[in-house]
């Protein structure tokens, strides 16, 4: 038992948090190791995207029905399923479960909290699409692709807008139901959107209503928006006006309906 | 400091009109049985539950309002863990340091606590006792003004404990503020220089462990054939209690008299005592005492 006398003195306050950007960065540091430590992650992020690259590129068994090079149609496609696999599937699984754990509860009490904590999950997310871009892009590149230099920005800005909006809806998702469900559902529509969400091959190659919709879905927009700009330097304006849309609609959806604890 | 402190779960009150203070360079223990509100008070403090009424104010700020200023200031360490499980134990605690501009040595937390044979570990690995240890050294990295924690040595094997408590008493002495809730009575009795006794959201009894202790003694005695104990406690005029079967407890300070009185009244009844026990209240039976005996 103590003795010691009670004491109402103040310690020298000797605590202080590091500054915030360093807090973000710390934070996307942390979460991209995450999400590329784990084996599932690197299969879904990075394996599976370029097994699609290489397949689809180097075969025609398959008929596409494209015209033009093969490649300059599928390497952006590829590159669009691979920011949809980190963005909504990876993140939504990975948050789904930190939020199991009470990680986030934890981390909103530290000096990060909530505000860096979202900064640091799109940071992650960031960080792991350049590495996934350099990779695909590299090998794309080998295979004998030649993007439309001109159109990188553009292209560029689509990628940030549809990782806007799935990284919003993985938390939506993450946020809203038990982590096992998220577990399901993030993989299910990933599936579902890779083959009917024109990701990764053009809307036109659709059946039926599904080549008049995809392109108004985020995932057909982002497919569409990669292809056009890339292929032919043209600017996707309809495709990117789409993008924003969602970015918006999915932001207010999550800021509304999302629980960090 | 909370005063008048209510949070409710939809119909379910789980902390009413609590009132209690923390001061600086003290222990503060909530001991109170599972339910009782205890966690939930805590997050309150931390800002993680907004309070339905009354006020918190946590180093002299508003948890909720002013939890920027406060995230750096306290060290947390939360009942469930909150560490992320597919990382190692050494990169979370470097992570949550690298955090705080001026952060405790890791090297420093992982001497102290033992943690350096299982540093490249996963954290889903680890037994509940290593969790705790790397979670208690999670919430002093920042070098907090206030720690509270839920639960310290829960899963914790009596070495783990006995440095959890060394190191908390430490914190005491450099003027931390310190708060703990536990079920634990050797734990309050150990390390609080003040217990706030906790039960069905509100204070039922606060002081420090002397002071809850204080009051009469008590004799213990083993009877296993059973004791008519109304006409005990008319005998040795005190009040007599069957703590667990055969197990009696006499409510009296264990003078010579009393005992006189005592065994002669066994001896009147031909109840064989087997062990007789003369000693003070314990913390835990002013708990018992407070919130009863059965389960909930």
């Amino acid at each position: 038992m103590s003795s010691s006398e009670p004491t109402r003195a103040r310690p020298a306050p000797a605590s202080a948090p590091a500054s915030p950007v360093r807090r973000v960065l710390a934070q996307s540091r942390f979460e991209a190791r995450a999400l590329l430590g784990r084996s599932e992650q690197v299969l879904l992020a990075l394996v599976l995207p370029a097994l699609a690259l290489v397949l689809l590129s180097a075969t025609d068994a398959v008929d596409l029905g494209l015209g033009g090079s093969r490649i300059d149609t599928i390497a952006p496609g590829v590159l669009a399923l691979a920011v949809l696999a980190t963005a909504f599937t990876a993140q939504a699984i990975m948050t789904a479960f930190d939020r199991r754990a009470g990680v986030l509860r934890l981390l909103a009490t530290t000096p990060l909290g909530p505000g860096g904590l979202l900064g640091g999950s799109v940071g992650g997310v960031v960080v792991v699409q350049v590495v996934q871009t350099v990779l695909l892009g590299g090998l794309a590149l080998g295979i004998g692709w030649r993007p439309a230099v001109v159109a990188i920005p553009a292209a560029i800005l689509a990628g940030f807008l549809a990782t806007a909006t799935f990284t919003a809806l993985a938390l939506l998702l993450a946020g809203t139901l038990r982590a096992e469900a998220v577990l399901g559902v993030a993989n299910l529509l990933f599936v579902l959107l890779a083959a009917g969400g024109a990701v990764l091959l053009p809307a036109a190659n659709l059946p039926g209503p599904f080549a008049a919709i995809a392109p108004y879905l985020p995932t057909g927009a982002l497919g569409e928006a990669l292809r056009t700009s890339l292929a032919t330097g043209a600017f996707p304006a309809r495709d990117l006006a789409v993008l924003a849309v969602w970015a918006v609609l999915t932001s207010l959806a999550t800021r509304r309906w999302f629980r960090w604890f | 400091m909370i005063s008048d402190l209510v949070k409710r779960y939809g119909a379910t009150l789980a902390v009413d009109d609590l009132s209690f203070e923390a001061a600086f360079g003290q222990v503060t223990a909530v001991l109170g049985p599972n339910g009782a509100g205890k966690t939930s008070t805590l997050e309150c403090l931390v800002g993680l539950r907004k309070p339905d009424g009354g006020t918190v104010r946590v180093l002299d700020l508003d948890p909720v309002r002013d939890a920027k200023a406060l995230r750096a200031r306290t060290g947390v360490m939360l009942q469930d863990g909150g560490l992320t499980l597919g990382a190692r134990a050494g990169d979370v605690l470097r992570h949550i340091a690298s955090l705080y501009a001026t952060p405790r040595p890791v090297e420093e937390l992982v001497e102290r606590l033992s943690l350096a044979s299982f540093l490249r570990t996963g954290v889903r690995h680890l037994s509940g006792g290593q969790r705790q240890r790397l979670a208690l050294a999670v919430a002093l990295v920042g070098r907090p003004e206030l720690v509270l924690l839920d639960e310290p040595s829960a899963g914790m094997d009596p070495q783990s404990r006995r440095v959890v408590w060394d190191l908390v008493s430490e914190l005491r002495s450099e003027g931390v503020a310190v708060l703990l809730t536990t079920h634990l009575m050797d734990e309050a009795e150990a390390l609080a220089d003040a217990v706030v006794v906790v039960d069905h959201g509100t204070v039922i009894a606060r002081g420090t462990v002397a002071e809850l202790t204080r009051s009469t003694g008590l004799v213990r005695l083993t009877v296993p054939d059973g004791l008519d104990t109304a006409a005990l406690a008319s005998t040795v005029d005190a009040p007599v209690r069957e703590a667990a079967p055969g197990q009696y407890v006499v409510e009296g300070a264990g003078t010579p008299e009393l005992l006189a009185t005592l065994t002669a009244a066994c001896a009147a009844q031909g109840a064989q005592i087997t062990s007789l026990d003369v000693g003070r209240r314990t913390l835990e039976d002013v708990f018992l005492d407070l919130t009863g005996r059965q389960l909930r």
